[in-house]
């Protein structure tokens, strides 16, 4: 098992609505709490591998891993800012977004 | 059709604005129906998303962070109160009830789904709009002074030439997949208000000794990771060489523009590293050799075109309003709006009005749905159903007559349109940066939000004058940091949110770069320190001096070392 340095989600968006997705135990969650962990290499190809088979499916579009803290609870967080943003929606807007659903 | 067939007028329709003609209606219709089946084949899966992209990017659908984003071209910023209207329904119908009016004077929804964008473009089609040429390498909307046809110091409206170079460069075979997008710009008066200094392409309407009207024509300006203020290529160029010319330019930067590195493809790169007399001499060469024929000049297509932008039937009235002139000291409030917000109109008893889409602490350049059908409302009321979009972001009424200027300030206040700051330090001009742009590195919107908050009093914004400050969320530049009085850069720096801050641009005939001040701050300091710079400005300028002039007087050391007091070392700023 070769570590990393941190822990990893998939993100991707959504063809059809463009909106974030994050790719979890049963296929695409909109709520990152729910988002499968990369904790090795291997899981981190694993989720890669999966994204690149979504995306010759045709369901998701750009598809990426992200670095993550996982909190107490197991849920992860993104650390860098870019993915805490597009885990919530625009932070001039609240009102639209994920953020306007709760899921955040 | 023609210019003014009654026959044919819609009730509403304004008389100085460009009415499709049979081919650009089929034109676009077809466009619609093809990508109404390229949207299609993609969600059904026979199309991948590298065969589909760069048929949304022709149609100008991005992929945003949180979701795709539609770019509306505005051409030469010039719109109908019913076209007006028709964004407003779209943003409602398929978007989140608002838009965001951008610096190339287009208009961007930020929530569309794939599945509704071929309807999307059906209903702007209906309204003679599209989004074609807003994305990707070719030559995109070609942008206008916003006072076109109504500003007092200008030799001709330079729509007319706009729209001929619309029609020439849309959809134009050769160059669709130019090395990079291309962008021109045309201001036809003495003050320029269409950043012609920064395009890829500038022109300059001016006559020559003989009096003949041509064009005074700019190449390689630009903003982005390598900044640019174009240089002269032609002195003078006669209106009857315009097409061919350009082709020429086109043909060169097509054949020459660097396509081996996306950083260096554009045509600002060619000049600067062949040199301006190189570009020109290959320029010179391939407009003798080509053969003219074909874009042999038409007078009467260019008078047909230029009829449609011929004045609206103004009025006879006095120069000034002796209503307009007791309603201003009855309502203050109003006074300050005239005084700000209303620019001398070249016909007597008019005004221009730009409404301001920067309320203190808004989104610069968003506009509800419900905004968008007041501003339909207030063209259609007071001043012959045109609007403007200009490249500050905001709104320009063109035909108010002075005598309608307390009224419309009503009805402009009741909708939260009438903040009277155009050209103030709140009339900021922001990308949307990392709260919607997939690009970006940092957030923009919130660091002008923070400012224009910080600079609320609005008497004390006109006491510091007019100052452009500029934001960019990264360094693409799209919210013209470069050419900012005051610019600001969003980036990242060691995982933060880091800002860069410029001093001296200046978008005009007068074009320069901004310098940079210092290292990089943090969100919370930009107002400190943007307010530590006014208030140096305000120490130092002389009588009627704008900061650029103050700034080009006493030097931008004087503004780095009052900074470096201020943050003690200077370590901070
Ligand atoms: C989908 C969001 C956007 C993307 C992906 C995008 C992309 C870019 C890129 C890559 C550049 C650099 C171009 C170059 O130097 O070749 C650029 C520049 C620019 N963009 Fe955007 N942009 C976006 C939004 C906007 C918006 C919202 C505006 C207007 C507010 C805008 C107006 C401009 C302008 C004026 C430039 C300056 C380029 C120049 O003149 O050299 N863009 N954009
Ligand atoms: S400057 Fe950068 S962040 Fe802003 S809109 Fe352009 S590409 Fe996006």
């Amino acid at each position: 098992m070769s570590a990393l340095k941190h822990p990893q989600i998939l993100l991707a968006s959504d063809l059809a609505d463009g909106e974030v997705l994050f790719l979890g135990a049963e296929g695409w969650e909109r709520d990152h709490r729910r988002a499968r962990v990369a904790r090795d290499k291997e899981e981190a190809a694993v989720l890669e591998g999966v994204g690149k088979a979504e995306i010759a499916k045709n369901r998701v579009v750009d598809v990426y891993l992200a670095d993550v803290d996982v909190g107490a609870d197991g849920a992860p967080t993104p650390l860098h800012y870019r993915e805490k943003m597009r885990l919530k929606g625009p932070s001039v807007r609240p009102d639209l977004g994920k953020q306007a659903k709760g899921a955040a | 059709m023609t210019a003014h067939d009654p026959s044919l007028a819609r009730p509403n329709t304004p008389v100085t604005t460009y009415r499709y003609d049979e081919f650009d209606a089929a034109f676009v219709r077809e466009r619609v129906a093809e990508f109404r089946e390229q949207v299609r084949r993609r969600l059904e899966g026979s199309l991948t998303e590298d065969e589909f992209r760069p048929f949304r990017l022709m149609n100008g659908l991005y992929l945003q962070l949180h979701a795709y984003m539609l770019r509306v071209a505005i051409p030469y910023g010039t719109l109908t109160a019913r076209q007006m209207r028709r964004l407003a329904d779209i943003a409602d119908k398929y978007d989140r009830g608002y838009g965001h009016f951008t610096t190339r004077q287009n208009l961007q929804y930020n929530w569309p789904k794939l599945i509704d964008t071929p309807d999307i473009l059906e209903a702007l089609a209906e309204v003679e709009m599209h989004a074609i040429q807003t994305s990707g390498n070719c030559i995109r909307n070609v942008t206008a002074d916003h006072f076109s046809g109504v500003a007092p110091d200008e030799i001709e409206d330079p729509r007319a030439t706009a729209e001929f170079l619309r029609q020439w460069s849309s959809a134009h075979p050769e160059f669709s997949f130019l090395p990079r997008k291309f962008k021109i710009a045309v201001t036809g008066s003495e003050h320029d208000r269409a950043a012609i200094m920064v395009h890829d392409v500038g022109l300059r309407i001016m006559t020559n000794a003989a009096g003949d009207v041509g064009y005074q024509v700019v190449v390689g300006g630009g903003l982005g990771r390598t900044p640019f203020v174009g240089k002269v290529l032609r002195d003078y160029l006669p209106r009857a060489d315009l097409l061919a010319y350009l082709e020429a330019v086109m043909r060169v930067y097509n054949r020459f523009g660097r396509r081996d590195n996306k950083y260096k493809a554009r045509i600002k790169i060619l000049v600067h590293e062949k040199g301006i007399e190189e570009v020109r001499a290959a320029i010179e060469a391939e407009f003798v050799a080509m053969d003219r024929g074909v874009f042999s000049y038409d007078p009467t297509e260019f008078e047909r075109i230029a009829a449609f932008f011929t004045p609206p039937p103004y009025e006879a009235l006095p120069a000034e309003s002796a209503k307009l002139r007791a309603e201003r000291v009855a309502h203050p409030a109003f006074g300050n709006f005239v005084e700000v917000n209303a620019a001398p109109h070249r016909v007597p008893g008019y005004a221009i009005v730009t409404v301001s889409l920067k309320p203190i602490g808004g989104i610069p350049g968003d506009a509800t749905s419900q905004q968008m059908r007041v501003l339909a409302e207030a063209s259609e009321r007071f001043g012959f159903g045109e609007l403007r979009i200009s490249h500050e972001q905001n709104v320009i009424l063109p035909h108010v007559k002075q005598d309608d200027l307390f009224d419309l300030w009503k009805l402009l206040d009741g909708a939260g349109l009438a903040t009277a700051n155009a050209g103030l330090v709140s009339d900021i001009i922001s990308c949307p940066g990392l709260d919607y742009c997939a690009l970006a590195t940092a957030r923009s919107i919130p660091i002008a939000q923070a400012i224009s908050k910080r600079f609320s009093d609005l008497s004390r914004q006109r006491r510091i004058g007019k100052l452009g400050i500029k934001i960019s969320g990264c360094i693409n530049a799209c919210g013209h940091h470069h050419v900012g009085a005051i610019g600001i850069l969003g980036l990242e720096k060691k995982g933060q949110e880091s800002y860069q801050i410029t001093l001296g641009g200046d978008p005009t005939f007068s074009a320069s770069i901004g310098e940079i001040l210092g290292p990089g701050v943090t969100a919370e300091q930009v107002p400190d320190v943007i307010e530590h710079i006014v208030d140096f400005y305000l120490a130092e300028r002389q009588e009627g001096e704008t900061f650029i002039e103050t700034w080009r007087r006493i030097g931008h050391a004087r503004f780095k070392d009052v900074l470096r007091r201020e943050g003690e070392d200077g370590a901070d700023i």
